[in-house]
C-alpha cells in the first residue's frame, strides 16, 4: 500500500473529506464509548441526535454556533491571506470587556437601541486587540502566530482583573462578576422562552457579506492572492501590508462582535468565563468548513453539537464535558488524515 | 597493427573516429544499456519503450521539446524514478537503481534542471550531504575549491544556497557530480545559464571528461551545441525514441524535423522603425535589498517606441534586481531616475506603472505571473484590474470571462476555456496567454523576462512573432534574457549586464556572439574606448 501524487488535487475529495472526516470521528467515539462501559448508540444519539431534537434543543444549538460562525469567518479570511491568526479567542474576550463596559452604562432610562452600543464597542474591541497583532507583525516582523495566542491569555488576565477588581458588582456577594446589564442593553430575544436572540440574524448577515467580499469584491482577490503566492501579490502590485491589516481587523471585529454579543445576550453580565473556548473551537470550524462561509456554517452546527453533547454526557451519561474537546480533537485529525487525499491517492500493491 | 590494439583497449569514443571503416573493432560493453523503458504518470505517458545504448568514453545528446520525456528517462537512470518496466545494464550488468545514493555507488552522478538543494545551507554543506561519505564540511570545501580551480568553475564554498544565482547553482550542482568521480555523467540543460565563453569552457572539461573514459548523457534543446560537442544523439518525441543520430553528420534543420516531428516556423522580421523615447533609465543606483542580492550601479538606458532592447547576461548579474526596479516590485529608486514617456515613475508602484503604460511579464510563470490554483480568467486580474475588470471595487467576472476568451483565440492558446486552472496549462500554453494578458493591455511599454523559458519550439516562436508585432505597432520592448540566440533573433539592439552594470547599446548588426559574450564577463571598457578612437 502507498500513496501516489494525483495529477491534480481532487475536487471531489476536498468536499467529501469533511463528511468522511465526521463519519470517522463518530465511529471513533462509539469505540471510545464502548470501551468505556457507554452504549455506543445511546451515547452517540446524546451528540449527534439530541442537539436536533426539539425547538427548543435547536435554539441552544444557535445560540453556540452564533460565535462559532462569526468566529470562523473572520479566521477563514485570515488563513485565505496567509495570516495565521489564532487569537480569535483572545479578541473575543475583548468584544465582551468593551461591550460589557459599555452595557454597564445602561440603566432604566436607556433608549431600547440602546444595545446597538455594546455591539460596535465589541467590534472595536476585537479590532484593536488584532491590531496589536497587526502592528507588531508589520513593524517588527513578529510572528502572528505567537503574539495572537500570547495575546489571548493577555485577554483573559485583563477581564479577570476587570471582574475580580474594578467592574465586581457591589452587590454581589463578592462573586468575581458584573452587574447584570440593564434590559436595554440586552439583545433583543429571537424566539420567546429561549436564549436565543438577534444575534444569529447577525451572523447569517456576516456569512453572507463574508461570503460576497471573498468572492466578488477586488480586495477580497487581492487578499486571497496574497495568501496563495506572494510573490504573484508584489508582481500584480498588491501591498502584503494592507492584506496583513485588512485580514487581522476583519477577524478581530467578528471576533469582537462575538464576544460582545456573548456578554449582552446569553450572559447578561461579565463573569472570568465568558468564553467556552468558542475561539479556539472556531479555528477547527474554519478548517472543517474548508474556509468557506457555507462550509463553516455547516461545520459551526456540528461543533456545537459536540458542545451540547458534551455537556449532556455530564449529565446522561456521567462522564466528564472534556469530551467536548476529545471530539473537538477527533474530528480535526481525522479532517487531517483525510485531506491527504486531496493530493494523494491510495495505490495498492507495490 | 597498433591501430588493430588501440581498438581493443578502453579507447575513448570519438577519438578514434578515423579508425571506423578501416578496421572492424571489437564490440566494447556499452557503459550503459537501457532496454524499452516505459514510465506512465496519471496524466502522461512519459517514457513509451525508450531504448539508449551509452558507450564508455561517449558523449551522447538526449533531444527533445519540453515534455518529450527527457527529464524522466535521465531520473530512471539516476534512480529518482522507477520505471514501470524495462531494464537497465550497467557495463553489461543488469542493475537495479533504487535511489539515487544507489546510482551514486554505481558511479551515476546528475546535473539537474531544477536544482534540488537546501537553501539554508552552505555550499560545502550542500555537497557534503549530496556525497554521503565521512568528510568533514571543512573538507569537502577545500575539495570543492580545489575541483573547481581545476575546471574553471569558480564558487565560494561558504556561501548559504539561497543567496547563489541559478547560473551559480548550477556550478554547484556541477562541482556535486565531479567530486563523486562519475562512470555516467547527466547533464539536463547545463549551458542555460553560461555565457557563451563559459559554455566554451564547460565544453572543455566536458571533452577532458570524456576523454578520461567518462559517459556523458547531454540533455539539450539547442541543436548547435549538440552538433559541437556530442558523439551521438538520441531523438525523444513524446516519450517515445524517434531515432539516433550522428549530429556531426546531419544538418541543425534535419535535427529539428527530428525533435518537432515537422520544419521548424520561420520568423519574420522586418527593420525597427524607431520613434520618440518611451523608457529612459538615467544614471540609476539601488543597493542590493538582501545581502546576497546584486547592487545596481549607474543604469543608463533608451527605449524607443517600436524598438526591441534586449538586455543579455549571464543570470544572477542583477537582471532581478532591474526588473524589480523597472516593474516597480522596487520602488525606491528615485522618481526621475526611470522615466515613461518622460513621467518620472521611480518611486511608484506596480499599478500605478501600468497605469502609465508600462507592464511587465515575469519569468517564473506558475507563482508569480499566474496563480496555477485560479482560472485563466481570474489571472486576467493580476495585472488587468484597470481594463474596466474591476467596476469601484467589485470583479465584473463576464468581462474577465470575454478577455480571456478573446486572449485565448487571439495567441492560440490551448486551455478548456477562459476557466481553466492556470496550472493545468503546459509551460508554453501558459506563456501565451501571460504574455498576450500584457500585449492585450495596449502597452506603451512592455518589460519580458526570459519570454520563452522551458517553452517548446513551436510556442517559442509563436510568443516572438507576437512581441516583434507589438514592436511594430509602435511599443517599446525591453527583453531580458539569458538565451543569447533569442536575443539575437528578436533584438534590434543589445545591452549586456553583468556584475550590477549595463554596457553601452550595440545595433544587433555590430553584436556578435563573442564580443557579447566578453561582454557579459563584464570586459567592455576597452572595446569601448576602441571605438570610441575609431570615430
Amino acid at each position: 500500500m502507498r500513496l501516489e501524487l494525483r495529477a491534480q488535487p481532487s475536487q471531489l475529495m476536498t468536499f467529501l473529506s469533511p463528511v468522511i472526516a465526521v463519519i470517522l470521528t463518530a465511529m471513533i467515539g462509539a469505540l471510545l464509548f464502548a470501551t468505556l462501559g457507554k452504549d455506543p448508540v445511546k451515547a452517540l444519539s446524546i451528540f449527534f441526535v439530541e442537539p436536533l431534537k426539539s425547538v427548543y434543543a435547536l435554539t441552544e444549538l444557535s445560540v453556540k454556533a452564533t460565535p462559532l460562525i462569526l468566529c470562523a469567518l473572520g479566521l477563514s479570511v485570515c488563513y485565505r491571506a496567509n495570516v495565521w491568526n489564532i487569537g480569535a479567542e483572545g479578541q473575543l474576550l475583548l468584544g465582551a470587556i468593551f461591550g460589557g463596559g459599555v452595557a454597564l452604562l445602561a440603566d432604566k432610562n436607556s433608549s431600547t437601541w440602546f444595545f446597538v452600543l455594546p455591539l460596535f464597542a465589541g467590534v472595536l474591541g476585537g479590532m484593536f486587540w488584532a491590531g496589536i497583532t497587526a502592528f507588531l507583525r508589520d513593524r517588527y516582523n513578529a510572528n502572528e502566530i505567537l503574539v495572537s495566542l500570547m495575546l489571548v491569555y493577555v485577554a483573559y488576565f485583563l477581564l479577570t482583573y476587570l471582574v475580580y477588581g474594578p467592574w465586581k458588582d457591589p452587590n454581589g456577594f463578592n462573586f468575581p462578576q458584573t452587574a447584570t446589564f440593564a434590559k436595554a442593553a440586552m439583545m433583543p430575544i429571537l424566539v420567546s422562552g429561549s436564549r436565543l436572540n438577534w444575534g444569529l440574524l447577525l451572523a447569517a448577515l456576516s456569512i453572507v457579506i463574508v461570503g460576497v467580499f471573498m468572492a466578488r469584491s477586488y480586495a477580497g482577490f487581492k487578499l486571497q492572492v496574497g495568501g496563495l503566492a506572494p510573490a504573484a501579490a508584489r508582481y500584480a502590485g498588491y501591498s502584503s501590508r494592507a492584506a496583513l491589516w485588512t485580514a487581522l481587523l476583519i477577524s478581530g471585529g467578528l471576533a469582537g462582535l462575538a464576544g460582545a454579543l456573548e456578554a449582552i445576550g446569553p450572559l447578561g453580565q461579565l463573569t472570568p468565563h465568558i468564553s467556552t473556548g468558542y475561539g479556539f473551537g472556531a479555528i477547527i470550524v474554519a478548517f472543517v468548513g474548508r474556509l468557506h462561509p457555507i462550509g463553516i456554517f455547516f461545520s459551526a452546527v456540528l461543533l456545537s453539537m459536540f458542545y451540547i453533547g458534551g455537556e449532556l454526557a455530564q449529565s446522561r451519561l456521567g462522564l466528564p464535558s472534556s469530551l467536548t474537546g476529545v471530539f473537538q480533537g477527533l474530528l480535526l485529525f481525522c479532517l487531517l488524515v483525510c485531506d491527504t487525499f486531496i493530493r494523494f491517492r491510495m495505490r495498492w500493491g507495490r | 597493427m597498433g591501430n588493430y590494439l588501440r581498438s581493443f583497449a578502453c579507447v575513448p569514443y570519438g577519438l578514434d573516429d578515423n579508425l571506423s571503416g578501416f578496421v572492424e573493432p571489437k564490440p566494447v560493453t556499452p557503459r550503459l544499456k537501457l532496454t524499452q523503458i516505459t514510465k506512465r504518470y496519471p496524466a502522461v505517458l512519459a517514457n513509451d519503450a525508450v531504448d539508449l545504448t551509452v558507450m564508455p568514453g561517449e558523449i551522447h545528446a538526449i533531444l527533445g521539446e519540453n515534455g518529450a520525456g527527457k527529464s524522466t528517462l535521465m531520473k530512471v537512470i539516476y534512480g529518482a524514478i522507477r520505471a514501470d518496466s524495462g531494464a537497465i545494464e550497467l557495463n553489461g550488468v543488469p542493475v537495479q537503481i533504487a535511489s539515487p545514493a544507489a546510482a551514486r555507488t554505481l558511479g551515476i552522478a546528475m546535473v539537474f534542471q531544477h536544482f534540488s538543494v537546501f537553501e539554508t545551507l552552505s555550499v560545502a554543506e550542500n555537497v557534503a550531504l549530496g556525497l554521503g561519505s565521512d568528510l568533514t564540511v571543512k573538507q569537502v570545501a577545500l575539495r570543492i575549491t580545489e575541483v573547481a580551480t581545476n575546471y574553471g568553475l569558480p564558487v565560494e564554498p561558504h556561501r548559504p544556497l539561497h543567496s547563489l544565482s541559478v547560473g551559480e547553482r548550477q556550478r554547484v550542482e556541477i562541482l556535486r557530480a565531479l567530486l563523486t568521480q562519475p562512470k555516467v555523467l547527466i547533464l539536463d540543460e547545463p549551458t542555460s545559464v553560461l555565457t557563451p565563453q563559459a559554455v566554451q569552457t564547460l565544453f572543455t572539461t566536458l571533452r577532458r571528461l570524456a576523454s578520461e573514459g567518462c559517459s556523458i548523457l547531454y540533455i539539450s534543446h539547442k541543436l548547435d551545441e549538440i552538433r559541437e560537442l556530442c558523439h551521438s544523439c538520441t531523438v525523444l518525441r513524446g516519450g517515445k525514441r524517434v531515432g539516433s543520430v550522428d549530429p556531426r553528420q546531419v544538418s541543425a534543420s534535419e535535427l529539428a524535423r527530428l525533435m518537432i516531428g515537422n520544419e521548424p516556423p520561420a520568423l519574420v522580421h522586418r527593420a525597427a522603425r524607431p520613434g520618440a523615447i518611451a523608457l529612459e533609465v538615467s544614471a540609476l543606483s539601488l543597493l542590493r535589498r538582501d545581502p546576497f542580492g546584486v547592487s545596481l550601479s549607474n543604469i543608463n538606458l533608451q527605449l524607443k517606441a517600436g524598438e526591441i532592447l534586449g538586455i543579455a547576461g549571464v543570470s544572477g548579474n542583477g537582471q532581478q534586481a532591474l526588473l524589480a526596479a523597472l516593474s516597480g516590485e522596487d520602488p525606491r529608486a528615485p522618481s526621475r531616475s526611470i522615466q515613461v514617456n518622460g513621467a518620472g515613475v521611480g518611486h511608484l508602484g506596480p499599478e500605478a506603472r501600468r497605469a502609465l503604460g508600462l507592464h511587465f511579464a515575469p519569468e517564473e510563470r506558475l507563482g508569480r505571473g499566474a496563480l496555477p490554483t485560479l482560472s485563466l480568467a481570474q489571472n486576467l486580474l493580476l495585472t488587468r484590474a484597470q481594463s474596466g475588470l474591476v467596476n469601484k471595487g467589485w470583479l465584473v467576472r463576464q468581462k474577465a470571462t470575454d478577455l480571456a476568451e478573446t486572449i485565448i483565440n487571439k495567441f492560440g492558446v490551448k486551455a478548456d476555456g477562459a476557466q481553466a486552472a492556470a496550472g493545468s496549462l503546459s509551460g508554453g500554453n501558459l506563456q501565451k496567454f501571460i504574455v498576450g494578458r500584457e500585449i492585450t493591455s495596449n502597452p506603451k511599454v512592455l518589460i519580458l523576462a526570459q519570454p520563452t523559458w522551458g517553452v517548446d519550439v513551436g510556442a517559442a516562436t509563436q510568443i516572438r512573432q507576437a512581441i516583434i508585432a507589438l514592436r511594430d505597432s509602435g511599443c517599446a520592448v525591453l527583453v531580458v534574457s539569458e538565451e543569447l540566440d533569442e536575443l539575437f533573433e528578436i533584438s534590434d539592439r543589445l545591452q549586456v549586464i553583468s556584475k550590477g552594470k549595463l554596457s553601452p547599446s550595440l545595433s544587433i548588426q555590430a553584436a556578435t556572439k563573442e564580443l557579447v559574450g566578453r561582454w557579459m564577463s563584464g570586459l567592455w571598457t576597452e572595446d569601448v574606448e576602441v571605438q570610441a578612437n575609431a570615430s
